[in-house]
Order: structure tokens, then C-alpha cells, then sequence
């Protein structure tokens, strides 16, 4: 069985220096796979090159050097169109110049369905509707953008990825702005969506304790290289962490879950020693 | 209320504001003809040589159908610009769009080219390269990584306008005068009557520019959530932005060489529109078409009629709604994003 995604030697590089102020460094030689029904992480240093693979993978750019598959079909070979039938992303957050709605923006999710249309049909609005109940912000469907919380639309966001009834749904940093309950929230949507829809889930995060609560699988990343790939326990070790962060780490083990938990050996503060 | 049923009720409505408007406007002017008399010229019951079917027929009839054109075409290029930059206060003539394209008429009516429609039609190409070099200018100095800023694009826009403005002047400065007749009062826009033939392809070109831009409305939707989103809800970006690009473009340069400079037509319109039925460029698009005419043709109506039996440049008009409408928004509405 072919894997769903498949980064075969994958290498990249901005053309212009000044690309790569924004964080995105290149790729060198980057080979992994992701299974269908997997929930799938990619962890690592700022600037370790997580966003470049999510805009390789969604076609955003093209690879300098080898081949990103989806299904075993090359991207490059697909139009943007099928693309986002298939992959659906939330990003981190959205300019907001004009003030759509909810509704709206979960509408957009549907473009990729029939971009010939002008309108949306009455099935579209109802699998945007479904979206919107899904992630909880039916009600908030008529208001702007612009009077939500950052909670709030974070949901929005994912109801519209959800109403493009993708394969693989990508998040880019879906905790950043959210406070401890909306983490949990997300945490246990993201957990949901796999588990009922059976759908695949990239979570793209440098919060390495929420990839290692939601993923079946990690890839750690850092300098543009691929570190380490496995089971989170595997790739969650203190001397491959402390290789890639260039920090000393303590890797401790979640009291209910079982799962490994990161924290900084913080160096002791002279002013506390007494 | 979904989106297509609200389109069609504001679309009605508009429709018969705009009739209602170009009664009004063919029924009074400094001609001082009583209405029995415009209704006869109107329904070929008065002699081809009347005075009423002169007036009528000859000079207000043409004079309305091109205000309603300019009007039309203006606020749909300025949705376009709007959607394309995702900046709410881009439009042809802040953005100096109108400059470079009144610049390429100049030139082309300093290489003689003048009112018959093959000559007409040299206008406009001119005035469409003109306009194509302006918006390309902009966009190349207000370009940076991650996107356009609306201070810098303003800016920009400013600066390329003044350029183009004094690159006027020196043309006109090095010409004889007495051949760009009555270059001054074009410069302001000016709604003088256009010959039948020259108004066909005034409409012809307009028409197709609001074609290419309403095709696009629904992806320029996604192209405000930023690129790359676009790109990931699987628009060709790439190719969406050169089409908006050409057609506001398109319906700049048409404006321009067929009308002359009308500022802010752009930016007034589309916000008032978007004040009632939201950010939907589908229903934004075709709406600003028609509210752009009727916006023109009342500011063509008064400009006809406050000085009588002078007449102001409806540019004049316009930009007097425009300029404060223009502060307004920048200090209220985008105060924050500024």
C-alpha cells in the first residue's frame, strides 16, 4: 500500500536571501512518509524548515530537488484545485482586510469542488453548515471575523478546512495563540476528526507536549534535516532533543497519559541559590 | 437570504434607481427645454433638426450613456483593485493608475490620433498601456515579502501619480497647446458627448473588462484571506492576479481615454455598497456597475447644472465627495490596520 504522503529526498532553498528573514530555511534531502489514518507530527526548532514542507506539500512552492507524492501522484502534477480537494490547512491566522463572516469564510472551503461555479449550492451550504456545528461556531456563522476570539476563530478556521472534506487536514501551529482549555479543545477535535471521519491530520507545532499527546507518529526536524522519525517515545529522547534544541532538556512522562512530557533543565538562577 | 437571492433584489433595486436617475438627468439642463418637449424629441415625434431632438437625442442621450459607462466601469476597477491588493482603499486614481493612463492619451493625441472610432480605439490602447505601466510601477515599489502594506501601496500610489502627472505637464508644455484642445478640462474629466460608434466600443471594452473581473469574483474571495491560503483552497493565484490585474487595467485605461480622469468613483462606490451587503466580491461586482453609473451620472447631472449655463468637470464633483470620504475611512474604519 502506498503511503498517503511521501517526501522522496525532498531539498529546497529560497532564491532570495531575504526570503529567509521569515523564518522558512531550506530543506536538504528530506524523506519521510505519512500513512493514511495516521496522526501524523512534524516538531522541531524555529526555523527548522516546518512551514516549508507544509508549503511544499500544499504546492505553495516547488521542491529544488526531488519529489513530494501524494498517493504516490507527484504534486507538481496536480492542479491546486485537486490538490485542496484532498489537503485542507489551518493556518496559524489570517489577514483579515475585509471583515467576511463566518459563514462566508467556511464557505470558501468549498471552492475546490467546483471552481467553475459562481455560487454555492444548497449541498454546499449544508456541508458548511455540518462543518460549523462540527467545531462549534454555528452560531456564531453571521458575525465578522474581525469580533471573534482567538478561540473562536481557530474553530472558524477549522470548520473551514472540515467543509473542504479533505483526506489530510494540516495544521499549522494550532495551539500558538490559545489559552489552556482552547488546547484541550483543540487537542481533542483534532482526536475526533481522526477517530470518526478517519481522517489523516499533519500537525505542524513547536509545541512538542501536544504532539506527543495527539500523535501516533513524529518527525523531528531541525536545520532543514530530518532528526528523527518514529513513535513519539522514540523520537522524545532527551539526547536527540538536546542535539536539535541546543538546550538541556528533562523528558518527563505525563502523570494521566502516559505520554512524554518536555521541559527546559532551566540553568539554576544565581539570584535563588541561597 | 442567500447570496444569489440578495444579489438579484439589490441588482433590481439599483436598476430602477438608475432609471429613475437618467430620466432626471435627460430632463434638465441649461437648454431650459420644458418636459413635453424632451418627451417629444424621446419619442421621434419632433423634427431631426429641432432644437429638442438636438439637445435630447444629440447631446444629454450620449452624455448619459457615457456617465453611466465611466461610472460603471470606475467602481468595478475599483473592487478589483481592492480585492487584487487586499487593500480597502485602493482605486484607479489614488493609486496613480489614471495618471499613467491619461498620460499614454496625451501621447496618443500628440501622435494626432483623434475622435473616429479607429482612432478612438488607438486612444484607448494607449491609455491601456498607460494604465498597465502605472499599476506595474506601483505594485514593483510596494511589493515586499509577505505582501503588500496598505501605507506603503498609498504611498507608492501617490508617488507614481505625481510622476505621471508632471510627465504630463512637460508634454504639454513642449506641444504645441492649440492641438490638445481643451486638454485642461479632459484632465479633470469631462463628460462632453461621445459620437455613437466611439460609444459602442467605450461600451464594448468596459464590458469586457467587468467580465473578466466578475469571472474572478469568487476566487478574489479567497485571494483576501492572503496567497498562499488561496493558493491552499486551490486558486491559481498566479493567474487570477494577472487577469484582475489586466482587466482594472483595462477599465481604467477605457475611462480615461474615452472620458478623462475621474477620481475616486472607485473607492466611494464599492464602500458604500459594501456598508450594505458585506464583503462578497459576487455581489460587489455587479452591483458596483450599476451604483457606479448612478453614482456618475448624479455627480454628471449636478456638475451640468450648478453653474448653469457653465458647466463644472465632473471630476470636480466627485473628488470633492471623494477626498473627504477617503479621510473618513482612513481615520475611522482602517485606523487600526494603518
Amino acid at each position: 500500500m502506498t503511503a498517503l504522503v511521501e517526501f522522496d529526498e525532498v531539498s529546497f532553498a529560497y532564491p532570495a536571501p531575504e526570503r529567509r528573514r521569515e523564518g522558512d530555511f531550506s530543506l536538504a534531502g528530506v524523506s519521510f512518509a505519512i500513512e493514511a489514518g495516521d496522526v501524523f507530527g512534524v516538531i522541531g526548532p524555529n526555523s527548522a524548515g516546518k512551514t516549508t514542507l507544509l508549503r511544499l506539500l500544499t504546492r505553495v512552492v516547488a521542491p529544488t530537488g526531488g519529489e513530494v507524492r501524494l498517493d504516490g501522484r507527484p504534486v507538481r502534477r496536480l492542479a491546486h484545485a485537486e490538490l485542496a480537494r484532498q489537503i485542507a490547512v489551518v493556518p496559524q491566522d489570517t489577514p483579515r482586510p475585509f471583515p467576511f463572516s463566518v459563514e462566508q469564510l467556511v464557505l470558501m472551503g468549498r471552492f475546490p469542488h467546483a471552481p467553475g461555479r459562481f455560487f454555492e449550492t444548497g449541498e454546499d451550504r449544508a456541508v458548511a453548515r455540518a462543518a460549523m456545528a462540527a467545531t462549534g461556531v454555528l452560531d456564531l456563522a453571521a458575525l465578522p471575523l474581525e469580533q471573534l476570539s482567538g478561540g473562536e476563530r481557530q474553530r472558524a478556521m477549522l470548520a473551514r478546512a472540515l467543509a473542504q472534506q479533505p483526506r489530510l487536514l494540516v495544521l499549522d501551529e494550532p495551539t500558538a495563540h490559545l489559552d489552556l482549555r482552547y488546547q484541550a479543545e483543540t487537542a481533542a477535535l483534532l482526536q475526533r476528526v481522526n477517530a470518526e471521519r478517519g481522517m489523516t491530520v499533519l500537525l505542524v507545532s513547536h509545541d512538542l507536549d501536544l504532539a506527543a499527546e495527539v500523535c501516533d507518529r513524529l518527525l523531528l526536524l531541525g536545520r532543514g534535516r530530518v532528526a528523527c522519525v518514529g513513535a513519539p517515545a522514540e523520537v522524545l529522547q532527551r539526547d536527540v532533543l538536546e542535539e536539535v534544541f541546543g538546550c538541556a532538556v528533562v523528558v518527563d512522562v505525563h502523570p494521566t497519559s502516559g505520554r512524554p512530557v518536555i521541559h527546559v533543565a532551566w540553568p539554576p538562577s544565581p539570584a535563588r541559590r541561597s | 437570504m442567500s447570496a444569489a437571492r440578495r444579489l438579484l433584489l439589490a441588482l433590481g433595486l439599483l436598476s430602477v434607481a438608475l432609471v429613475a436617475v437618467a430620466v432626471v438627468s435627460l430632463f434638465v439642463g441649461s437648454a431650459g427645454l420644458s418636459a413635453p418637449a424632451v418627451l417629444r424629441a424621446l419619442t421621434g415625434r419632433a423634427g431631426a433638426e429641432s432644437i429638442e431632438s438636438v439637445v435630447t437625442l444629440q447631446l444629454r442621450l450620449p452624455r448619459v450613456v457615457a456617465a453611466v459607462l465611466a461610472g460603471g466601469a470606475l467602481a468595478v476597477a475599483g473592487v478589483a483593485f481592492q480585492g487584487l491588493t487586499r487593500n480597502p482603499l485602493a482605486e484607479p486614481a489614488v493609486l496613480g493608475v489614471s495618471s499613467g493612463a491619461a498620460f499614454g492619451v496625451i501621447l496618443a493625441q500628440i501622435f494626432g490620433l483623434g475622435l473616429s472610432v479607429l482612432q478612438a480605439l488607438g486612444v484607448a490602447v494607449f491609455a491601456f498601456a498607460g494604465a498597465l505601466l502605472a499599476a506595474a510601477a506601483v505594485y514593483l515599489i510596494a511589493a515586499v515579502p509577505g505582501g503588500l502594506s496598505i501605507q506603503t501601496l498609498l504611498l507608492s500610489g501617490v508617488i507614481v501619480g505625481i510622476f505621471f502627472t508632471s510627465a504630463i505637464t512637460v508634454l504639454i508644455s513642449i506641444v504645441d497647446f492649440n492641438r490638445l484642445g481643451g486638454v485642461v478640462h479632459w484632465l479633470l474629466g469631462n463628460l462632453a458627448p461621445i459620437p455613437p460608434a466611439s460609444l459602442a466600443l467605450f461600451a464594448l471594452l468596459a464590458l469586457a473588462g467587468f467580465w473578466l473581473v466578475l469571472g474572478s469574483a469568487r476566487e478574489l474571495n479567497l485571494l483576501a484571506l492572503g496567497e498562499e491560503a488561496a493558493v491552499q483552497l486551490g486558486v491559481d493565484a498566479a493567474r487570477l492576479k494577472r487577469r484582475v490585474f489586466v482587466a482594472a487595467a483595462l477599465l481604467t485605461g477605457t475611462v480615461v481615454a474615452f472620458t478623462g480622469p475621474i477620481g475616486f468613483v472607485g473607492l466611494v462606490v464599492p464602500h458604500m455598497l459594501r456598508g450594505v451587503l458585506g464583503q462578497d466580491n459576487r455581489l460587489l461586482v455587479p452591483t458596483a456597475l450599476v451604483g457606479g453609473g448612478i453614482f456618475l451620472l448624479v455627480a454628471d447631472t449636478l456638475a451640468r447644472n450648478v453653474v448653469a449655463p457653465a458647466e463644472l468637470s465632473v471630476g470636480v464633483i466627485t473628488s470633492f465627495c471623494g477626498a473627504p470620504f477617503f479621510v473618513y475611512l482612513l481615520r475611522t474604519r482602517y485606523r487600526a490596520s494603518l
